[in-house]
């Protein structure tokens, strides 16, 4: 029984990955939109501005499915061999944690600062490239956080325990 | 390739001129208007509040007339016909509209009345249906609803509240016999009744009625319900009618749409003018114009000028303390980035111009964020065809499609060195439909399946974007003669910089980490610690230097070395380029493996192919837009954190802004 909790765990922290990223974006972009379709009511000529601004808390999301995609093809749930020791299971759970905490909190904190660039791009339209960079500044922890994920995933398949 | 030398220019001339003046000025576009010359007791501002006003109002007029067009009689236009830029017109047509402004702006006026026409007719429209309804149940009444009675009794018509039935009206009542009563209609709401009782006890019944809540009807009339009914739905016919009137008459005007966009171009230019106007100083037979041009353009305004007006034009170089405006000038391969630059903000003063340099980068990392030949070359394409097909699009326009252009070709580029075309679409239906297992080798390496490597090469182009901003401060440095500057805050950095990286190629657990294949001997590793001490005590000795206090200059040296952990995360930061590079990579393989999931045969390539077009349609579009973003992040904040300050302000000359039609300058000899 023990023997076989090892998948357990590693498709657990795949799922949350995806889980908590994908909330978050979805939350974000949520966020966004609303405040977005504000601005339209006003003035529909700036949807390509706001739009990009709305999509900027989505990409947590894409990085979460990449690390459960990742996580899930290593384990062999997506076909091969999916026999993993419980130590592993937690390796991959663990490794898989950064994306889904920082990924989740990234997000919303990243949709704040895209509904304060949609507001500035309400406002000043002419300042869209300088409104871009704010939210673009919360993504790069979410960045870095799927770095570490990456390269923890990838790793643990390389060790023999 | 750089920022163009400015001058002043002052153009003295009659009065009698200045309509002409003004708008060959406006259409060659190549001045920019402000005061510098205060007023005296000869030369005086005009105020021209008034005109301008009244030009405002003409062309937001003009503008909602254009919008009530657009309601009522849609233009047929595809979503690509903005492409095609604005119509160019002759100057003559410009000039023969004059006559005819005054008749647009009559038609303009029509429109927007009939609109309100309109608005109002529909809230009659309304009103009457509400009179109507309120109607319905008393149209079994043949009698008037507001008769009184006869000679000898009284007559009450009124609605009672919820069900009635005529027995328990009557129980209610009996006590005031002898009467009639009818019910005229019932529902669950109310019970229209007709009640006829003796004139004597009206006043009774009127108070038993009270008690069960008898109520007068809202709507009364002379004539019974049916006329009554009949009058209302002619009424609304009418106004129905007029309504349609007032949307036919409008759409016949849509044939006006073009006057009336033309009617607006042709108020915005003189609104325009105006404002110069009003930076004018007159006197009263002569003006003076006094503004910025490039100094390029100087010969074109002296020629355009010289051979027709009695004009005196003087051209100035700008002084130190003068806010010069900034213009770039690129050739075609950078200029499409100006656009990126400016939106950060224009060069300030004695600041170079880095588009040039930033372009080579700009198109290089947005290549390794995306990097699919195939998404490539779809923008590619895209961006082809329509520069092709659409030759008078806007500047702007025009620009944007030619980066995207550039961005896709290094695009194509970088994913023929990963080896990702879709993802791994090749493998993926060489499998699934044929049973082979076919593949295109990456020309350099997977980064799927090798992401340390991939890692360290981002972090090398990232040294390498970072040296690049070093080396423009350097530029910079140099081209303002200040060389102490280039040395503390440039060279210094570069040994620091330089040398730490070779101690850390020389350590064995750095090299371990990086997966790199070779070491550096201890040796070098030794001489390199000790530059690096070297260059750290430059830098705490000297990048404090505009403090006097020694105590003070020592402590903020020593802040600018811990500047170094800025250089760090500036590093790391170029980690993206992995994260999106693999981002595309893994998200193409989903969409592929789901596409496959229904295995080979009609109904899998069915499958395969709804997968493929709606999954890399959307992969594309957040991809690229993930590296537009990420590379304009790593433009703006690690590298021109390196050098570049702007504050410049973008020059803005006095011109044709117009909406739908430019105008074509007449060539000098006609």
């Amino acid at each position: 029984m023990m023997n076989n909790l090892g998948i357990v765990f590693a498709l657990l922290g795949a799922v949350l990955a995806a889980l908590l990223s994908g909330i978050g974006s979805a939350k974000g972009v949520g966020m966004g939109g609303e405040a977005a379709a504000g601005v339209i009511t006003e003035d529909p000529s700036k949807f390509g501005k706001v739009l990009i601004l709305q999509l900027l808390p989505g990409t947590q999301g894409i990085y979460g499915l990449l690390i459960a995609f990742i996580t899930l093809s290593q384990i062999g749930i997506l076909g091969g061999n999916a026999d993993i020791s419980l130590a592993k299971g937690f390796l991959y759970f663990g490794a898989c944690m950064p994306m889904a905490i920082v990924g989740y909190a990234s997000a919303i904190r990243q949709a704040r600062a895209s509904v304060a660039s949609i507001a500035v791009v309400a406002k000043k339209p002419e300042q869209f490239g300088k409104a871009m960079i704010f939210p673009a500044m919360v993504e790069t922890y979410a960045i870095l956080a799927l770095l570490i994920s990456i390269l923890a995933v990838v790793g643990i398949g390389g060790l023999s325990i | 390739m750089a920022v163009l030398q400015m001058q002043r220019i002052s153009i003295c001339a009659l009065k009698k001129n200045r309509k002409q003046i003004l708008e060959l000025l406006q259409r060659l576009g190549v001045v920019e208007v402000n005061d510098v010359i205060p007023e005296d007791s000869l030369f005086k501002k005009s105020d021209v509040t008034k005109g301008r006003t009244l030009l405002d109002k003409n062309v937001n007029r003009a503008n909602d007339a254009l919008g009530i067009l657009d309601t009522y009689a849609k233009e047929d236009t595809s979503m690509l016909s903005v492409l095609n830029g604005r119509t160019e017109v002759s100057t003559t047509l410009y000039n023969e509209f004059y006559d005819k402004h005054d008749e647009v702006l009559r038609v303009i006026n029509q429109i927007i009345s009939l609109e309100r026409s309109i608005a109002e007719n529909k809230a009659k429209v309304i009103n009457l249906q509400l009179q109507m309804e309120a109607l319905k149940p008393w149209m079994n009444l043949d009698i008037p609803i507001d008769l009184k009675g006869t000679k000898s009794t009284n007559v009450f018509i009124g609605a009672l509240p919820n069900e009635w039935t005529l027995d328990t009206v009557y129980e209610e009542l009996a006590t005031y016999m002898p009467m009639h009563i009818d019910i005229i209609s019932t529902s669950r709401e109310q019970t229209c009744v007709l009640i006829v009782c003796l004139k004597e006890k009206s006043d009774e019944v009127l108070e038993g009625l009270r008690k069960i809540g008898f109520a007068k009807p809202s709507s009364a009339g002379k004539e019974p319900p049916v006329k009554q009914q009949e009058e209302l739905e002619n009424q609304l016919n009418l106004v129905k009618q007029e309504i349609e009137n007032a949307k036919e008459t409008i759409s016949s005007l849509a044939s006006r749409r073009e006057d009336i966009q033309f009617f607006t171009d042709y108020d915005s230019m003189r609104t325009e003018k105006y404002d110069v106007i009003s930076n004018l100083v007159q006197s009263k037979n002569v003006f003076v114009l006094t503004g910025y041009i490039a100094q390029k353009d100087a010969p074109l305004v002296e020629k355009a000028f010289g051979d027709n007006f009695d004009v005196a034009i003087e051209f100035e170089s700008v002084d130190e303390d003068d806010n010069v405006p900034v213009v770039l000038k690129n050739n075609s391969f950078s200029a499409p980035l100006e656009g990126v630059v400016e939106a950060f903000s224009p060069p300030g003063k004695g600041e170079i111009d880095p588009t040039m340099i930033m372009s080579l980068f700009y198109y290089m990392l947005f290549g390794l964020m995306l990097s699919d030949a195939a998404y490539g070359v779809i923008m590619v394409l895209g961006c082809g065809i329509l520069l092709l097909k659409y030759k008078k699009m806007e500047e702007n326009t025009k620009n944007s499609l030619k980066m995207f252009l550039y961005c896709g070709i290094s695009t194509i580029f970088w994913g023929v060195m990963f080896g990702s075309y879709f993802g791994d679409v090749v493998d993926v239906v060489s499998q699934t439909f044929f049973g082979v297992h076919k593949t295109i080798p990456a020309l350099w390496f997977y980064p799927v399946n090798e992401p340390m490597r991939m890692l360290t090469f981002s972090m090398v182009v990232g040294v390498i974007h970072l040296f690049a901003g070093l080396g423009m401060k350097l530029h910079q440095s140099f081209k303002l003669k200040q060389y102490k500057d280039a040395f503390y805050d440039v060279v210094s950095w570069y040994l620091l910089l330089i040398s730490s990286i070779l101690v850390l190629l020389s350590t064995q657990l750095f090299v371990d980490i990086l997966g790199i294949g070779f070491t550096l001997p201890p040796v070098v590793g030794k001489i390199s610690g000790v530059l690096a001490v070297v260059a750290s005590i430059i830098i705490i000795l000297t990048n404090g230097r505009e403090s006097r206090n020694p105590f003070k200059r020592f402590l903020k040296g020593l802040y600018a070395l811990y500047g170094i952990t800025g250089y760090l995360s500036d590093v790391l930061s170029y980690s993206r380029l992995l994260a999106l590079g693999l981002a595309t990579g893994v998200i193409c393989t989903v969409i592929n493996k789901m596409g496959s999931m229904a295995g080979g045969g009609i109904t899998g390539a069915i499958l395969f192919t709804i997968v493929f077009i709606f999954g890399h349609t959307l992969n594309i579009g957040i991809n690229a837009l993930g590296a537009y973003v990420h590379t304009n992040r790593l433009q703006y904040v690690e590298f021109f954190g390196k050098f570049f300050e702007g504050g410049g302000r973008k020059f803005n000359p006095f011109n044709v802004k117009t909406k739908y039609y430019k105008f074509k300058e007449k060539t000098y000899d006609e």
